[in-house]
């Protein structure tokens, strides 16, 4: 099908754009790439009254480090542009192959960073990047500017905390600290398609042991999973089969995902517990 | 309601624009862009797809629409220089851009290497499918990157085919576009050498 009639606004400040948001008489959706929001609109989904296209706000479109050593990332950077980023590549490696999982390259080249966050999706990657990351990101209105953490920013399936007159600006990683290890572990039934299951790991290692985890999961539940029991397990011991074997149980514990066409519950819920395994061993590997 | 207005003299495109606009207008922009070399200035309405765009209002009709939604990669063109899905993508937001389809590739009426490779090794059945996956070669073919038989595959990914076994396609592709060592990125040199 095609969209419905909406009315489209270009921004071309940050300024503008948050004036056009706060125009709280009409359904307004910010359009930055459009992979996720033009299928909704051409599949009559959505009815939005007004989409602002923020792709043309020279300020969010680039990727800067700060001199605490963190990465932001504009609320215009492509996915493409992200996922060539060498800095990213080098320092947040996990977020560069977690991008390499969204869709096809041609999505990617129109497909933004933020986009991905603010969407939401259960079974996207970003989100559990996201928060397994520290990520923190930056939502700016007419009222003013606010720094949500990932862990409170992804609120259920396709909905996030951001109010309907904010605008995402910015995601900012944080540096990853030495002795510290990331793994992104996805399956899908073909190259491209949503995740059936996937885990971003994140360990940190003081001597030979491991002194904090994050397990997130994606495509298990509304939003990312974190699996605080889990990652309980695997702390002041070295990753062993054993320590493993624990983090699973509480992961067959914890986790709780729904069964559809592609896969049962019960399938999701081994698939998980498989990649996270994986995912560990990865992840302590990497810790150096 | 203006009509879009083209260099009528360029061969790629029609002699006047085919088809009405769409029927319930909504709110309509003036956008500037380069199809396949040629400037176009037009109005369109906000959710006038770019795919619609070039078939309906240009009468470019070798961009073909499948699913709608970004899964099917008939819809891919180049728009800047990369490979997009024009069904996932406003003509408005092309305001600017160079955009480039499947018309652009046999100039003067002459295959180039591209598309003589795919019929040279029968890649393709029905022929639906072939445009996207012609632009979303010369996408990768354009970059920089080195062509291996994984960067094909990752490239053809996002083009779905329903006739064949993708064997012959990727015959093809791998005739025209493998190359061992990267190179740099030149703006339209050797395009289709």
């Amino acid at each position: 099908m095609k969209p419905a009639p909406f009315d489209y606004r270009a921004a071309h400040s940050v300024a503008e754009a948050i004036r056009l948001l706060g125009d709280g008489d009409r359904e307004i959706k910010v359009l930055a790439g459009g992979q996720s929001l033009l299928p909704v609109l051409n599949m009559r989904m959505g009815h939005p009254d007004v989409l602002v296209d923020i792709c043309r706000i020279p300020e969010l479109g680039s990727i800067d480090v700060d001199s605490q050593e963190a990465v932001h990332i504009g609320a215009a950077v492509r996915q493409a542009q992200a996922h060539a980023d060498p800095r990213l590549r080098s320092g947040w490696p996990v977020l560069t192959e977690a991008i390499g999982h969204i869709g096809h390259p041609q999505i990617r080249n129109r497909g933004t960073v933020c986009g991905s966050l603010a969407h939401n999706d259960p079974a996207s990657e970003l989100p559990a990047v996201a928060v397994a990351l520290d990520a923190e990101l930056v939502a700016r209105s007419q009222r003013g500017l606010r720094r949500l953490n990932a862990a409170d920013f992804f609120d259920g399936p396709f909905s996030t905390v951001l109010e309907e007159d904010e605008l995402l600006t910015e995601v900012v990683f944080p540096r990853q600290p030495a002795w510290s290890g990331s793994s992104f572990q996805e399956f899908s039934t073909r190259v491209g398609d949503f995740a059936t299951a996937g885990v971003v790991v994140r360990l940190e290692r003081a001597g030979d042991v491991v002194s904090a985890a994050r397990l997130v999961f994606f495509g298990v539940g509304g939003s990312p999973v974190r699996v605080a029991a889990a990652e309980q397990a695997l702390l002041d011991a070295p990753v062993t089969p054993s320590s493993t074997a624990a983090a699973v149980s509480a992961l067959e514990e914890q986790l709780d995902p729904v069964g559809d066409i592609h896969a049962t519950a019960a399938f999701r819920k081994e698939l998980a517990a498989q990649l996270a395994v994986t995912g560990i061993n990865q992840a302590w590997e990497r810790c150096a | 309601m203006n009509e879009p207005t083209a260099d009528l003299n360029h061969p790629q495109l029609p002699r006047r624009p085919l088809g009405p606009p769409l029927s319930e207008p909504s709110c309509w922009h003036d956008i500037r862009v380069t199809v396949n070399g040629a400037p176009v200035c037009a109005q369109v309405e906000s959710r006038l797809l770019l795919v619609d765009f070039l078939r309906h209002r240009l009468g470019l009709t070798g961009t073909h629409v499948g699913c709608e939604q970004g899964s099917c990669g008939a819809c891919t063109i180049l728009v800047d220089g990369v490979g997009v899905r024009s069904c996932l993508t406003l003509a408005v937001q092309a305001d600017g851009s160079d955009v480039r389809t499947v018309e652009s590739l046999a100039e003067s009426g002459e295959l180039n290497r591209l598309q003589r490779a795919f019929h040279e090794e029968h890649g393709m059945q029905c022929g639906f499918c072939t445009p996207g996956i012609l632009m979303s070669m010369t996408a990768l073919e354009e970059s920089s990157e080195v062509i291996d038989d994984d960067a094909i595959m990752e490239h053809l990914g996002g083009n779905l085919c329903r006739c064949t076994g993708y064997v012959n396609i990727r015959n093809a592709a791998r005739r025209a576009c493998l190359r061992e060592r990267s190179r740099p990125v030149d703006e339209g040199a050797d395009r289709d050498a």
